[in-house]
């Protein structure tokens, strides 16, 4: 593969004190007041004209989650959050619902240019090799813009922000909401739950194979506005469905939070698979500012024979804390979690998965490679339980972390319950460093230490990477090699 | 071929001056000082332990090694201060003896990187995949190296043989001005060793130099040598022709390691 090749040539061209997406967008936005009270929960209701019902649900997740304190179990540390001192929510001002890309504030389209999004329709139609990807923009708490709308109707596939699904789908919106992430989740979860501003819906109709992978670049642009987004996709009885997700934000010295709520349901013998490579700011050199990336993502293989799959390369924010799990709920069904977390600088990752098997003969595989560099530390925290009922369930877990220089960590916390004596699960770990021996051999045929350890580094999550759409690997792997710039030496 | 010019006219171009090195405060290499002319294959002999695959990390500037004292004088320029990649860029090329795995790295993608890497620092631009692909499979085929073998990670799963043949075949594609082959020839069968010999004969060459490190005999059987060292307790204690290596395969190393003492 001559990918690695061009990882190496593509950084070249990069400046490497700069985060790349680290600019601002001047654009007017529509704040709601800073705090949190049952006004803010309000006002950001009123703005989005939800029913009653919905208004209602966001409210009894305020009060419970008045009640709830934040998590404290995970291996990373901050300083106290103000959640009164945060925007719940910040739509820019001049995108009020338009009616097609002419209408986007072209700041806005510039500002996904830099970031290389094909948003602009006429260019993924006229980019003949390029897959087709439908793009809906998360522009801070707005979705601007959604391309290939015409042709996802066609096949019967919803693909709108979630606000036009509250609208336009609201029976489904309804049933599903909250069924896989109670409002009472967790700390983080049920605060998405009471302030969420907008994010992704996804259906797709029975049988049916989604035409083309659907994408959502999110970008967290707005100074001290908390990111809360929420995507729901269902994928009914017998259908399948790819879709990606990618994650930037600019840069700035303080931190900013950032609680997302995913929730995917697979019906009898449907396929969700989900992507995601995030490359938030990850804070500067001496550890300020970053994105808090407090996430709750879960699937639920709800149906016979479902699947599940998540796929994640996490290269950005200052604290990570992340478990996309699959609750194996239908027979037979599977939840795959392939993950890469890379931590450089002072990042904190805390990320894994859990499967729960509940079902009989429920499978599931897990691969996450853990990459530490500089002062990073980085844990993979992980839990398999097969349930009662769970006859016949089993897992594969591997777990590998590599280790650049002498400052970082890596911690690997694995939780194992089985309820079913027949259930088989298993565990393997490795651990080990960028050996000397390797960096001797890439130098002495003329590598640089920097083009070494991106060598060595994509080597090491080849496996995963592979699991990613095409388009998606390579820019992955471009991050990767960003992200441990600095890291040797 | 050069085996056969005359000594005068040719310029060194390979001088290590009085090179002493320690490991760990054990000295490794004290005060050895060799020359090889342009065009020379230099076979270096001795016992075990008695510092020759140091000298090749030396030369190759791996770390862990501590230079006391001496030269590595390449083209007229001392490269000790250089880094272990600056002086691979200036055509110093170790052919290890014991090559490293790097799983999940494609052996091909590790070779298109080198060569890119060292095109770049010649200010060539990077290879096309097909003239890549092209020059990889004859030198390939040249070396009786199977295309499947490339298409896996590095070194990983490789047999003794096969890494060996590797080293040569990355030998070949870089064309490296200084090549250091250290003990290339073990673990290699005899059919083996004489589609290696003749790989390195192909690269002979007058701009080129060659170190030869072994402690046989028989990779010189098909690996001419212009010169042969003898090293003892890290210093070269005999130099002499072809015929050096035949003596040290009929009487053994223990005259020169007494002398040595």
């Amino acid at each position: 593969m001559a990918a690695d090749q061009e990882t190496v040539e593509r950084v070249r061209s990069i400046d490497v004190e700069a985060y790349k997406y680290g600019f601002v967008s001047p654009i007017e936005s529509d704040k709601a007041p800073k705090g949190l009270n049952e006004e803010t929960v309000r006002f950001i209701s009123s703005k989005k004209e939800e029913p009653e019902w919905l208004l209602e649900w966001r409210l009894e997740a305020f009060r419970r989650w008045l009640t709830m304190d934040e998590p404290k179990w995970a291996r990373v540390s901050h300083p106290p959050i103000d959640y009164q001192d945060i925007y719940y929510f910040a739509a820019p001002k001049s995108a009020p619902a338009p009616k097609s890309l002419d209408e986007v504030d072209p700041e806005l389209l510039r500002t996904y240019a830099k970031l290389g999004i094909p948003l602009v329709e006429q260019e993924i139609l006229a980019g003949v090799e390029r897959p087709k990807v439908a793009v809906d923009a998360v522009f801070d708490s707005v979705s601007v813009a959604t391309t290939f709308k015409a042709e996802l109707a066609k096949a019967g596939v919803i693909f709108c922000s979630f606000s036009e699904a509250v609208r336009n789908h609201p029976d489904l919106v309804r049933r599903y909401l909250g069924s896989v992430v109670p409002p009472t989740d967790n700390f983080y979860a049920t605060l998405n739950s009471a302030v969420f501003s907008d994010g992704s819906f996804v259906y797709v109709p029975p049988g049916v194979r989604c035409p083309m992978e659907l994408s959502t670049y999110f970008r967290i642009n707005e100074r001290n506005t908390g990111q809360f987004e929420r995507t729901l996709i269902i994928a009914d009885k017998g259908s399948y469905v790819s879709y990606l997700e990618g994650c930037t934000a600019p840069k700035r010295d303080e931190n900013q939070l950032h609680a997302a709520v995913v929730e995917l349901i697979a019906l009898d013998d449907a396929e969700i698979k989900y992507s995601t490579v995030q490359n938030w700011y990850p804070g500067d050199a001496q550890g300020r500012g970053g994105i808090y990336n407090f996430v709750t993502k879960r699937g639920d293989c709800r149906g016979p024979r479902s699947k599940i799959s998540w796929t994640q390369v996490e290269t950005g924010s200052a604290i990570t804390w992340k478990y996309p799990s699959c609750i194996l709920r239908g027979e037979a069904s599977r939840g795959e979690f392939y993950s890469i977390a890379i931590s450089n600088g002072h990042q904190q990752v805390d990320s894994g998965t859990k499967m729960i098997h509940l079902g009989r003969n429920t499978t599931s595989r897990i691969i996450s490679k853990g990459v530490a560099a500089g002062k990073s530390q980085n844990t993979y925290r992980g839990q398999v339980s097969a349930h009662r009922l769970a006859t016949g369930a089993r897992n594969f877990t591997n777990c590998d972390s590599l280790l650049i220089g002498q400052e970082c960590g890596a911690h690997t916390v694995p939780y194992i319950e089985a309820k079913n004596a027949s259930a088989v699960i298993e565990h393997e770990a490795t651990t080990s460093k960028v050996s000397e021996e390797q960096m001797f051999y890439c130098l002495q045929r003329g590598l640089s230490a920097e083009e070494a350890t991106a060598l060595i580094v994509n080597g090491f999550v080849r496996d995963v990477l592979q699991q990613l759409p095409m388009e998606f690997a390579v820019e992955a792997q471009k991050l990767i090699t960003i992200s441990l710039e600095g890291s040797v030496g | 071929m050069t085996s056969g010019a005359p000594d005068s006219g040719r310029r060194p171009m390979l001088e290590i001056r009085n090179l002493s090195v320690s490991v760990q405060d054990k000295m490794i290499l004290d005060g050895l000082s060799l020359n090889a002319n342009a065009g020379d294959v230099a076979a270096i002999m001795g016992p075990n332990g008695s510092g020759k695959s140091t000298l090749a990390y030396v030369i190759a500037g791996k770390p862990g090694y501590e230079v006391v004292s001496g030269e590595i004088i390449f083209d007229g320029e001392n490269i000790l201060d250089l880094e272990p990649n600056e002086r691979a860029l200036k055509g110093v090329f170790l052919a290890f003896q014991y090559p490293t795995e790097i799983p999940g790295v494609g052996a091909m993608t590790f070779l298109k990187a080198a060569l890119n890497a060292q095109r770049r620092a010649r200010g060539e631009s990077d290879l096309t995949t097909p003239d890549f692909m092209r020059r990889v499979r004859e030198a390939a085929q040249a070396l009786k190296i199977e295309q499947e073998m490339l298409r896996r990670p590095l070194n990983v799963g490789f047999s003794g043989g096969e890494k060996k043949r590797f080293e040569v075949l990355q030998m070949a594609l870089l064309a490296p001005r200084v090549g250091i082959l250290d003990e290339t020839d073990s673990g290699l069968d005899i059919d083996a060793l004489r589609i290696v010999a003749e790989g390195i004969n192909a690269l002979r060459d007058p701009d080129r130099v060659f170190l030869v490190i072994t402690h046989y005999q028989r990779l010189l059987d098909h690996i001419r040598p212009d010169v042969v060292h003898v090293m003892a307790k890290g210093r070269i204690v005999a130099t002499g022709g072809p015929e050096l290596a035949l003596a040290l395969e009929r009487d053994g190393y223990r005259d020169y390691a007494e002398e040595a003492a």
